[in-house]
C-alpha cells in the first residue's frame, strides 16, 4: 500500500534559518494524524511543504507517492489544504467561494455546482451558504474553509491549526465537521498545539522539536509517557511554595515545578485524585493555606518539557524507530 | 484503504483533470472582480479619490501654473488620465500583500492551478478595474473644462494609449504587493508612484524644475508616457514609439518577477 506520507531526511531552510532538520516519518493512510509541537517547531513548515508551497533544500518527501519536488502538480491534485486563516473570499457567499475553488480544483460548470453542493450538505452550512461570508461566526468561517479545501475530494486534508483564535463553541463546531469528514473516509493530517485537540481528532501523533520529529506514536502511549496526570496546587502565601512543593514532590514522587508568579506549584502525578486526597490532606496537616488545588490533563507544554527533557540523549533513537511505530 | 477514501465520499466528485490555465484565470480574476465592485470602500473610493486629486490640480493648485501654448486644464487632464493608477494602483498593491497574509495565496498555491494563471487573473482583473477609472477620470476631465484640440481619433488614439498603461502598471503594483513584507508595508511601497507621478511633465514642464532634478523628470518612463498621450490628442505621433517602448520593457521586467515571486509566496 501507498503510504500517505513518507519524508526522509526533509530539511527546509529559509536564509539561515533551518526549519526542518533532517525530518522522517512514514504515515499510512486511512488514520488521523496531529503533528504537536511547540511555536516555531517546524509544524507549519511541514504543512507548506507537503502543500508543494515550500521546496525542500534536502532530502525527500512523498504524498500518496507523489514527489512534491518533482512532480508538484500530482500532489496539489491529491490534497485539499486549510491553513491557519480561514482562505475564504468576504465579499463572496459561501456557495460562490466554494464554486470558485471547485473550479479550481478542475471542475467546470455544473459539476462545481454539484461538488459545491454536496459540501454545503455534508458540513450543515445550508442555512448560511447564500450570505456573504464577511457575515459568518469564526467557527462557520473555519467550517466553509474547511469546505472549500474539500470541494476537489482531496485524499488528504491538511488542516493547520484548524481551531487556533476560536472561541469554545466555535472550536467544537470544528472538531465535529472533522470527525464528520474522518467518517467519511478522509484521511487528515492537522497540526496543533492543543493537547485536547489531538485527543479528540488524533489515532497518531507525531511530535515536532526544532524541525525534527522526536516521538512518534498511538496517543495514548505519549500521554502515558508522561505520566497521565498532574496535580496543581496555588498557596495563598507565597513562603509556603517551597513546602508545598516538597509534598507533592513526595506524594508524587515526581520533581516539582514552580510558578512563583502565579504562586503555583504542579507535578506528574500518576495516581490522579488518589494522590490529591493525599497531597491536600499533607498540606493541610503542615498548616498550608491554599487557594485552590486539582487533578488536570498536562499541558502540551509539559508533555514537552518531560519529551525533550526525557530524550534530550535519545532524540536520534526515537528519530530512527518512529518509522516502526507509525507502521 | 485508499479505495474506501474514494468511495465513501462519492457526494463530492473528483475532478477529471486539472482546470486550463485560461479557465482558471478566469475564476482569479471573477473573484477579485467581485470583490472591488462589491466592497465599496474599493470601488467608490477608487472614484472619488480620482475626482478629488483632478479637482485640487484644475482648481486649486492649476491656478498658479503657467503652461507656454496651452490651457492648464488642457495641459493637465491628458496627462492626469494616463497617471491615474499611480495614485490609484496602491489599492491592488494592499489586495494582493492581503491575499498573501490571509492564507488566499496559500489557498491558490495549493490547487492544481497553473501559475500563469495566478499572475493573469490578477492582472486581468485589475486592468479592468484600472480601465474603468481611467474612463470615469476622462469624463471627470471634460466635465471640469477639458476639451480636444485635434481630431476624435487622436482623442481616442490617446486614450487607448493610457489603457495600455494601465495594464503595465498594474503589473508593477502586483510585484510591489508581492514584494512587500506585509499589508502596510505594501500601502507604504506604493506611494513611491508618486515620486514617478510628480517628479514628471504630468503636472507642470519639467523645465520648471531646478537644473539637477531635471534629468530624471526627463528620462523617467513616466514622462514620455504623458508626453505620447498629449501627442496623440495634438494630433502627432511624437513619442509615442517611446512610450510603448517603456510599457513593453516593463510588462517583460515585471511579469517574470511577479510569476517567481507567486511560486514563493
Amino acid at each position: 500500500m501507498t503510504p500517505l506520507l513518507e519524508a526522509r531526511g526533509l530539511t527546509v531552510r529559509f536564509g539561515k534559518v533551518t526549519a526542518l532538520d533532517g525530518l522522517d516519518l512514514l504515515a499510512a493512510p486511512g488514520e488521523v494524524l496531529a503533528i504537536l509541537g511547540p511555536n516555531g517547531a517546524g509544524k507549519t513548515t511541514f504543512v507548506r511543504t507537503i502543500a508543494t508551497l515550500v521546496r525542500p533544500a534536502a532530502g525527500q518527501l512523498r504524498v500518496l507517492g507523489a514527489d512534491v519536488a518533482r512532480d508538484p502538480m500530482a500532489v496539489r491534485r491529491d490534497i485539499g489544504l486549510a491553513g491557519q486563516f480561514a482562505a475564504v473570499e468576504p465579499a463572496m457567499t459561501g456557495r460562490e467561494n466554494l464554486e470558485l475553488t471547485a473550479r479550481l480544483f478542475g471542475h467546470r460548470g455544473r459539476a462545481a455546482k454539484k461538488a459545491a453542493a454536496a459540501v454545503i450538505d455534508q458540513l450543515s452550512l445550508g442555512p448560511v451558504a447564500g450570505r456573504r461570508t464577511s457575515t459568518y461566526s469564526g467557527g462557520q468561517r473555519r467550517r466553509l474553509d474547511l469546505g472549500a479545501s474539500l470541494v476537489g475530494a482531496p485524499r488528504l486534508l491538511l488542516l493547520d491549526e484548524p481551531t487556533t483564535g476560536l472561541d469554545p463553541a466555535s472550536r467544537r463546531e470544528v472538531w465535529d465537521a472533522v470527525r464528520g469528514l474522518v467518517a467519511a473516509g478522509t484521511d487528515v493530517l492537522l497540526t496543533t498545539h492543543y493537547l485536547d485537540e489531538a485527543d479528540e481528532l488524533a489515532d497518531h501523533v507525531v511530535v515536532i522539536d526544532h524541525g525534527r520529529a522526536i516521538a512518534a506514536g498511538p496517543l495514548s502511549d505519549l500521554k502515558a509517557s508522561t505520566g497521565g496526570t498532574v496535580i496543581e496546587v496555588g498557596v495563598a502565601d507565597e513562603a509556603a511554595l517551597g513546602a508545598a512543593g516538597s509534598i507533592l514532590a513526595r506524594v508524587t514522587a515526581s520533581a516539582p515545578r514552580f510558578d512563583p508568579a502565579g504562586r503555583r506549584v504542579s507535578a506528574q502525578a500518576a495516581g490522579g485524585t488518589r494522590e490529591l486526597a493525599a497531597v491536600i490532606s499533607a498540606l493541610d496537616q503542615a498548616a498550608i493555606s491554599v487557594d485552590e488545588a486539582g487533578v488536570r490533563r498536562p499541558t502540551l507544554d509539559e508533555v514537552f518539557l518531560t519529551l525533550t527533557g526525557d530524550t534530550s540523549t535519545s532524540t536520534q533513537t526515537n528519530t530512527s524507530t518512529q518509522t516502526k511505530e507509525l507502521r | 484503504m485508499t479505495t474506501t477514501t474514494l468511495t465513501t465520499t462519492t457526494a463530492i466528485p473528483r475532478p477529471a483533470r486539472p482546470p486550463s490555465a485560461a479557465g482558471a484565470a478566469l475564476q482569479v480574476a471573477r473573484r477579485a472582480l467581485l470583490k472591488y465592485i462589491r466592497t465599496p470602500g474599493l470601488s467608490v473610493m477608487a472614484i472619488v479619490q480620482s475626482a478629488m486629486f483632478l479637482f485640487s490640480f484644475r482648481y486649486v493648485f492649476g491656478g498658479a501654473i503657467q503652461v507656454a501654448g496651452s490651457s492648464y486644464v488642457n495641459f493637465l487632464v491628458p496627462a492626469y488620465v494616463a497617471s491615474i493608477v499611480l495614485f490609484t494602483g496602491g489599492g491592488i498593491s494592499v489586495a494582493v500583500a492581503e491575499d498573501k497574509a490571509q492564507g488566499f495565496t496559500d489557498r491558490l498555491l495549493s490547487l492544481p492551478v497553473p501559475r500563469l494563471a495566478i499572475v493573469a487573473g490578477r492582472t486581468l482583473a485589475d486592468s479592468a478595474t484600472n480601465i474603468w477609472s481611467i474612463l470615469v477620470t476622462a469624463a471627470f476631465g471634460f466635465l471640469f473644462g477639458f476639451r480636444l484640440t485635434g481630431s476624435v481619433a487622436g482623442g481616442l488614439a490617446a486614450l487607448g494609449l493610457c489603457l495600455v498603461y494601465a495594464v503595465v502598471f498594474t503589473v508593477v503594483f502586483i510585484v510591489i504587493g508581492l514584494l512587500a513584507p506585509g499589508v502596510q508595508a505594501a500601502q507604504g511601497m506604493s506611494l513611491i508612484a508618486f515620486v514617478f507621478a510628480f517628479i514628471s511633465s504630468a503636472y507642470v514642464p519639467a523645465t520648471s524644475m531646478p537644473g539637477w532634478l531635471q534629468p530624471f523628470a526627463r528620462y523617467q518612463p513616466l514622462t514620455p508616457m504623458v508626453d505620447a498621450v498629449r501627442s496623440l490628442i495634438a494630433g502627432s505621433a511624437s513619442d509615442v514609439g517611446l512610450a510603448l517602448a517603456w510599457s513593453a520593457l516593463l510588462i517583460v521586467v515585471f511579469t517574470p518577477i511577479a510569476v517567481l515571486r507567486y511560486r514563493q509566496a
